[in-house]
């Protein structure tokens, strides 16, 4: 019987609420943060993480999982520099390569995702590495990228009041949220992507080509980690192959803890921006503070993780006890879900008790 | 000796690799199969592999278990780097060696338990739980560092790394004792069978009276044991604790060596020796780039094709096609 | 009344389907027409879910055909049968919790405008369209808010929306309350006057005779008979379904344990129940008898086993074992009392596949040692080849992985697990499920044996000879509470039969 919990609206409501307390104290602590010039830096600053964000979102939303995005990121930088530094490329040229060529690595970790039957996270492991070291082999040192397209892309912004700038890099991202949210809540893919992260196998009896589906989703995340190489390439013109260590675990903490279920089906690229802002908050607050060293991002960041993670947890118990039983249902091959032996056996439970 | 000869063969993938791999060695760096003893201590290629090697074969010596309750780890190469920070922050604090190392061992130890809480208990997916402590855990690392790299001249800490025993350099040593006391703990008790019985039916095997939660907790822990070993190793080896950089990307080693070694990420069988096998053809793939003057980043690129060659090869759905391959061929041939 | 009888919509000739050791389903004949409920009946095992996967596609058959107005199909895959008219609504919703109702309706297939899904339009004739059900809600709300019932509702609509030939429905009362059946029965006698022809699964027997129009019983993958409902006693249609006729004489002779039971009850149930999973039942379990446990699919039998196993903790009543009242929070608690436990569900529960027979078989032992008291391997060798040679366990060597082996012989293996654990008492489910007829005997003679041999034994089966033959008491359940216990003389197969069958003003009843 439903409605006890809305597993759809509660996490998020749960990430608005932290984001607001964050803010709160920081605005308490120190005014200078309220103006829209910390702001509009926010923006810039962690504008690569929101992009990457999104096709995160993406991909998680469906059910699976990618650590690529990082090294695809830092490979897009690296190639990049070199297209227009060593050959030469008109950037606008280089951009739609670079593009296009994150989409089909990406459709390729998809379908050995979804042919080799494999777990997604060990594919966009072995992704990572194969781009990582692709990245490694065009250049191993930093390119910096002298060109004048690129220093005019790099310094537009739209001057803010208050002495703000909302840079060309901040406004892609937030045109990256939107595109996002369109094509997650608003069009027949989204639908798709959801069904695929809800039970892929209820979405397959339900005619859903759940192959392409994958396939999909993981080539509009590379392209977004494609994008987000673009837009750091931007924000340090200059290419390096280790750009964007780690970041991948960036993302999906921004993703969770804006109330992406890590168990697919539920969740949206909004939470995922405030994720990010949480994110950003956090280093903004370190950074006034001054006397807190910048490893407490990490810590924090670990620890609203875990937060998340439990409340999600409790969620789904606290609905999969009110709830009907099938909240959950296990599709067939789901192997990493823990089992809770026969609790969930099909003649038990589920059963009301008879009303004779 | 029958024991042993079966064990070889099931190990012939994975010895076939290693061989391999050091085949391309002798050919790119002739004289690497060469041993010497100076100082009552072996050197040579075979021996540098070992070494260099030591600390993933540790992560792989535990890992192997988890994977084979369907699990992951993903935090070992954090719990390596907080494990050495303790270590060397413990010394500089004025704490005697011993104790500073029982502190590291100590917090893989509670590290790998809070992973055990979390899979066993919480129920949370491994990956999932896993990756919490891999977020936080460099942040933990800095705040025990200070953010710096943490040098320390503790003599007895360093030669966890540097010392020489029974003519090996003491982190193979620590390694193979590592590997060998696994082996026996998984075998000769039963522990091996109620890890293979939960990975493969978890329901089964609780019906059948096996303690899932507890051998589920038990495998983390146990590998935040050898993760916090492999951390004193690393930092032993440089010296010094480094927040940023020990274990980086080595929990990606370590599963990398367990697939490698013939364990489905699906959960089932394991073998420690084939992991730890699986450990050094990483190693010497490592080391043959490095001495055939390649660069060091091309090693990222065969491992990733390694991989992918060994999930095709373990993918469900590769093997219906690859017969129904061969028999295509065959037929092919018939009619020819 | 019906002159000429309606169109037949569906005819399905010689299905089979050939499982690895199992012939799941062997040559059965369905024939469906326009404008009927047609029940489809028999026990766990009979083919019922097989020949529901054949004609959804979702598995290939072996041999046979399908034809829907009298042109031959082939559905390949889900979306095949769907095109051919057929759609299947299943007990465990197989709709997205995660997606709005309306998502639901129209996954796939959305209304769009510009590209994008016209959501107001997808919301408002997916409310429109549940209308005709008799669902008044909000399509844009997500599914989980609402009851099961309600779920079950949207299945169908969304399943005769797609395609409205047949309809195929498994279980679907099973977890509905008695209103919500009757909102259900309803809506299916509409759509039947509508000309859909409509399977109806159940194992609730007032409910076949409540709704439908014809029944077809299948037993061991073999079809038994098609009749008229009308024209079917109860007590005829189970005896078809449990392969009993009620006044023959039983070929198995009564050989019960020589001496009746007497002093005190190894393990006693007084009034062991849980909420939502079994009604309050009494059970005694002596030494050397066997108390056998009869009643249909979903009667509670199988939840006896699990709270006497300690599966499910009980939350009312006690547990007396040595006449000392003990609470089982695990099977570990329940194996240390020298309990034994063979599942129903062999595969799932039961065999630890990919591990070898040795494995299986000293799982339980190791289990009670504990893990550090390791059975040598020469131990687990001698105690593996030694069950193997005592239950006659058909395989080259006990290194083999067990799936390679006969159902019956996995049922042996998982026997030897717990006879390797000495039990006091053992349960076991179906015991003989999924096994040929040669097996059955086999497997019949052992628990006989360890009868004699002082153990006791707690057996439910849907075999009601068998129970019959071998059982000192018998407790009968229906409807998820117990409808009577045999004793003596009184244990006959055509006593168990009406036992199960006895009428009784249960839910579904018009």
């Amino acid at each position: 019987m439903g409605r006890i919990v809305n597993t759809r609206t509660l996490p998020l409501l749960a990430t608005v609420v932290v984001f607001v307390l964050i803010y709160a104290v920081c605005a308490v602590q120190y005014p200078a943060m309220l103006g829209l010039r910390v702001m509009g830096n926010l923006l810039t600053d962690n504008a690569f993480l929101g992009i990457l964000a999104v096709g995160m979102t993406v991909v998680v939303v469906a059910g699976g999982i990618d650590l690529s995005v990082g090294a695809v990121m830092g490979l897009t930088t690296v190639a990049l520099a070199r297209l227009i530094e060593g050959a030469g490329l008109p950037p606008a040229l280089a951009f739609a390569l670079v593009l296009a060529l994150g989409g089909l690595f990406g459709a390729g970790v998809g379908a050995a995702v979804h042919y080799l039957k494999a777990p997604a996270f060990i594919v966009t492991l072995t992704a990572m590495f194969l781009a990582r070291g692709c990245a490694l082999l065009i250049s191993t040192d930093s390119i910096p990228i002298h060109n004048a397209a690129y220093d005019i892309l790099a310094g537009a912004a739209l001057a803010l009041p208050g002495g703000g700038r909302l840079t060309l890099v901040a406004g892609i991202m937030l045109l990256t949220f939107l595109a996002g949210g369109i094509l997650l809540h608003g069009t027949r893919f989204g639908a798709q992507v959801f069904a695929l992260g809800g039970n892929g196998h209820f979405a397959q009896l339900m005619g859903i080509n759940t192959g392409r589906t994958t396939i999909l989703v993981h080539a509009f995340c590379s392209l977004m980690a494609a994008l987000a190489g673009i837009v750091f390439s931007l924000y340090t013109r200059s290419g390096y192959a280790l750009t964007g260590t780690g970041v991948e675990l960036d993302a999906i903490a921004a993703v969770v803890i804006g109330g992406t279920l890590l168990t697919g089906g539920v969740g949206g690229v909004a939470g995922s921006f405030i994720g990010v802002l949480i994110q950003g908050l956090i280093l903004t607050w370190i950074t006034f503070d001054g006397t807190l060293s910048s490893w407490w991002t990490k810590i924090a960041i670990g620890a609203l993780l875990f937060l998340f993670i439990a409340v999600q947890r409790l969620i789904l118990v606290a609905s999969a006890r009110y709830g009907r039983s099938g909240a959950g249902p296990a599709a067939p091959n789901t192997p990493n879900q823990a089992t809770s032996a026969p609790a969930s056996r099909p003649s038990s439970g589920a059963a009301a008790p008879s009303a004779s | 000796m029958n024991a042993v000869i079966q064990r070889l063969k099931a190990a012939r993938p994975q010895l076939a690799l290693l061989v391999l791999a050091l085949l391309v060695n002798v050919f790119v760096a002739p004289g690497f199969l060469d041993l010497r003893l100076q100082d009552g201590r072996l050197f040579g290629g075979l021996i540098d592999i070992l070494n260099r090697g030591a600390p993933v074969m540790l992560l792989a010596v535990g890992m192997a278990p988890v994977i084979a309750t369907r699990g992951i780890d993903l935090s070992v190469g954090v719990i390596m780097a907080i494990s050495g920070a303790v270590a060397a922050a413990g010394v500089n604090a004025g704490l005697a060696w011993p104790a500073a190392i029982l502190a590291a061992l100590g917090t893989g130890l509670a590290c790998g338990l809070w992973n055990g809480l979390l899979v066993a208990v919480f129920r949370l997916q491994p990956i999932v739980a896993t990756l919490i402590l891999m977020v936080a855990g460099r942040g933990i690392a800095q705040l025990i560092t200070e953010g710096r790299i943490l040098t320390f001249t503790e003599p007895h800490l360093i030669a966890v790394a540097g010392a020489t025993l029974a003519a090996l350099p003491l982190p193979v040593v620590l390694a193979l004792a590592a590997a060998g006391l696994t082996g026996l703990l998984v075998r000769a008790t039963a522990l091996g069978l109620f890890v293979e019985a939960v990975g493969t039916n978890p329901r089964s095997s609780r019906l059948a009276g096996v303690h899932t939660g507890l051998v589920l907790g038990a495998v983390y822990v146990w590998s935040g044991l050898m993760a916090a070993l492999a951390g004193l190793i690393a930092t032993a080896d440089i010296k010094g604790a480094d927040a940023n950089n020990a274990g980086l990307w080595l929990e990606l080693d370590a599963i990398l060596a367990v697939v490698i070694g013939g364990t489905s990420l699906y959960g089932g069988r394991f073998s420690i020796g084939r992991s730890v096998l699986g450990a050094l053809v990483l190693q010497a793939m490592r080391t043959a780039i490095l001495r055939a003057g390649l660069p060091p980043e091309l090693n990222l690129v065969l491992m990733a094709l390694v991989v992918a060659a060994v999930l095709t090869q373990q993918s469900p759905a590769f093997r219906p096609m690859a017969t129904r391959l061969m028999a295509r061929l065959k037929n092919k041939e018939a009619r020819a | 009344m019906a002159v000429t009888p309606p169109p037949v919509v569906l005819a399905a000739r010689g299905l089979t389907r050939q499982y690895p050791g199992v012939r799941a389903l062997d040559g059965v004949d369905l024939t469906l027409r326009a404008g009927e409920i047609h029940a489809l009946l028999g026990e766990n095992g009979a083919g019922k879910s097989t020949l529901i996967n054949l004609l959804t596609g979702a598995q290939p058959r072996d041999g046979g055909t399908i034809t829907v107005d009298g042109v031959d199909i082939d559905p390949d895959g889900p979306g095949g049968a769907v095109r051919a008219g057929i759609a299947a609504v299943y007990q465990e919703i197989t709709l997205l919790p995660n997606l709005s109702v309306a998502q639901n309706l129209y996954l796939g297939r959305e209304p769009t405008r510009w590209g994008l899904v016209h959501r107001s339009r997808m919301n408002r004739e997916g409310a429109a369209l549940l209308r005709r059900f008799g669902l008044t809600i909000d399509a844009s709300r997500p599914l989980s808010d609402f009851s099961t019932a309600v779920q079950q509702l949207i299945a169908i609509a969304r399943a005769v929306d797609l395609s409205a030939k047949v309809l195929i429905l498994d279980e679907p009362t099973a977890s509905l309350d008695t209103a919500e059946v009757q909102t259900l029965f309803t809506l299916l006698r509409s759509l039947r006057d509508q000309g859909l022809a409509i399977v109806f699964v159940t194992h609730f027997l007032d409910q076949v005779y409540a709704l439908t129009d014809r029944i077809t019983v299948l037993r061991n993958g073999r079809l038994v008979g098609e009749r008229r409902t009308a024209d079917l006693p109860r007590l005829d249609l189970v005896a078809m379904m449990l392969g009993k006729t009620p006044t023959a004489e039983s070929h198995l002779s009564r050989r019960p344990a020589t001496a009746t039971p007497a002093g005190a009850p190894l393990v006693r149930a007084e009034g062991l129940g849980r909420r939502r999973l079994v009604g309050a039942f009494d059970a005694e379990l002596h030494a050397g008898a066997v108390l056998g446990a009869a009643g249909l699919l979903g009667s509670g039998r199988t939840e006896t086993a699990l709270l006497l196993f300690g599966v499910e903790t009980a939350d009312q009543g006690q547990l007396l074992v040595d006449g000392k009242a003990v609470t089982l929070r695990s099977p570990r608690d329940a194996i240390r009392l020298g309990f034994g436990f063979c599942p129903e569900d062999r595969k799932l529960d039961g065999i630890v596949a990919g591990l070898s027979i040795r494995e299986n078989i000293v799982l339980a032992l190791q289990a009670k040692r504990g893990w550090w008291r390791r059975l040598s391997t020469a131990q687990q060798h001698e105690l593996a080849d030694r069950y193997i040679k005592l239950l006659d366990i058909r395989t080259p060597d006990a290194e083999k992985p067990i799936q390679l082996l006969s159902g019956g012989n996995q049922q042996k293996a998982l026997l030897a697990r717990w006879l390797a654990t000495e039990p006091r008492l053992l349960i076991l489910d179906e015991p003989t499920r999924g096994i040929d007829v040669g097996a059955h005997a086999e497997i019949v003679r052992l628990l006989e044996d360890l009868r004699d041999r002082g153990m006791a034994l707690y057996v439910i089966s849907s075999e009601i000879e068998e129970v019959a033959a071998y059982s000192d008491r018998v407790l009968v359940m229906r409807d998820r509470a117990p409808a009577g216990l045999l004793e003596g003389e009184s244990i006959t197969p055509a006593a168990i039969v009406n036992a199960i069958a006895a009428d009784h003003h249960t839910k579904g009843a018009a």
